[in-house]
């Protein structure tokens, strides 16, 4: 089974998730993983479907969906990898502060240095405010107390606020 | 839930000053990001913080609690009024804290929550829903205790977190627990 990767991102309107996941099951596709979301007021889109359809049938099938030049729609394939659970502690990692170049770079090169991996990453400018809230799993010998002073000291180098908590899971 | 009676009658009457409405300082400001002093709860400048913090939340539109970093000053002082909230269950009207801290805390529930320091933004946030804070009230400084619920023991925690320093986003659940505003008041 292929899974087929597509992204939509333009000019936010109404019906643009019903009018490419209508023609995504018209094509025999089963919708899997996807994000959908606005980012400064740009529709953005990104999902996984698996089906039989070719590449080439699908592009040609969403292609109404971009004549209007407001949207740019991609397809492309991508190989089936089957999520595997690793033994990783999840962290929420908040910074905030006075928007500046660097601050998603220099954070998240010190969470790649302890083989830190960010599973989910979402930033919002708000006027001059930057906010970065990052989803990370931790591995199981990683020292948490030595990444909280790593990313504490080039946080207050760039004059913002960080916050590492461990993500809690309320199983019931 | 027992009612604290001392700060379920005080007003804002007790503090003998009118309030002057100060300007709300947003993120990033670097006041919001540092832990406050401790205040003398009956020194005149506290009092007249007091009543200047009321007098802003009052005309501040859905305003339930303001600290004092969010108007400039770096300060263990905040007032709070959820009385005409929604989202209350138990409450003790209008009244303001000084040095307050945390006493016990359970029940965790996640909610949606905003601040007048970052106005365009909100997030989900899990906060103790039963609560009990010990603080001073200002002219007196007398030690209170308040065991409270629901919104009004966000609304503390949110407060008792500008005291310290913390901003809401420092407790945002996740990265899709962020928010741009949908709803201004």
């Amino acid at each position: 089974m292929t899974i087929h990767a597509i992204t939509v991102l333009g000019h936010d309107r109404p019906g643009i998730i019903a009018d490419t996941t209508a023609r995504l099951a018209g094509l025999g596709l089963n919708l899997e993983d996807s994000t959908m979301t606005r980012l400064r007021g740009h529709f953005a889109m990104t999902l996984l479907c698996a089906g039989e359809a070719t590449t080439e049938a699908i592009r040609a099938d969403l292609a109404p969906i971009a004549a209007d030049g407001t949207l740019t729609v991609t397809v492309y394939d991508l190989p089936d990898e089957q999520t595997q659970a690793g033994d990783g502690r999840p962290f929420v990692l908040s910074v905030h502060g006075g928007d500046r170049p660097g601050i998603v770079s220099t954070v998240t090169a010190e969470i790649a240095a302890v083989g830190g991996n960010i599973t989910d990453l979402t930033t919002r400018l708000s006027g001059d405010l930057y906010v970065l809230v990052a989803e990370l799993e931790l591995p199981a010998d990683a020292d948490v107390a030595v990444l909280e002073s790593s990313v504490k000291r080039v946080t207050q180098e760039l004059g913002v606020d960080a916050t590492l908590r461990p993500i809690e899971a309320d199983d019931l | 839930m027992t009612l604290n009676q001392r700060v379920l009658e005080w007003t804002e009457a007790e503090l003998g000053v009118e309030g002057t409405v100060l300007e709300v300082v947003r993120a990033p400001a670097q006041v919001l990001s540092v832990p406050g002093k401790d205040v003398d709860p009956t020194a005149p400048e506290t009092v007249q913080l007091a009543a200047d913090l009321i007098a802003t939340m009052r005309v501040s539109p859905g305003c339930v609690g303001l600290a004092a970093d969010q108007v400039g000053v770096s300060a263990r002082i905040f007032c709070v009024d959820v009385s005409g909230h929604v989202k209350t269950k138990t409450h003790h009207g209008t009244y303001v804290l000084c040095n307050a801290e945390v006493v016990e805390a359970s029940r965790n529930e996640k909610a949606r929550e905003g601040c007048m320091s970052v106005p365009d933004l909100t997030g989900d946030v899990k906060r103790a829903s039963r609560l009990k804070v010990r603080g001073q009230l200002p002219v007196t400084g007398e030690t209170v205790e308040i065991v409270t619920d629901a919104f009004e023991a966000r609304c503390l925690q949110h407060e008792i977190d500008h005291t310290n320093g913390l901003l809401f986003i420092d407790r945002v659940a996740g990265a899709h627990a962020l928010h741009q505003r949908q709803t201004y008041l």
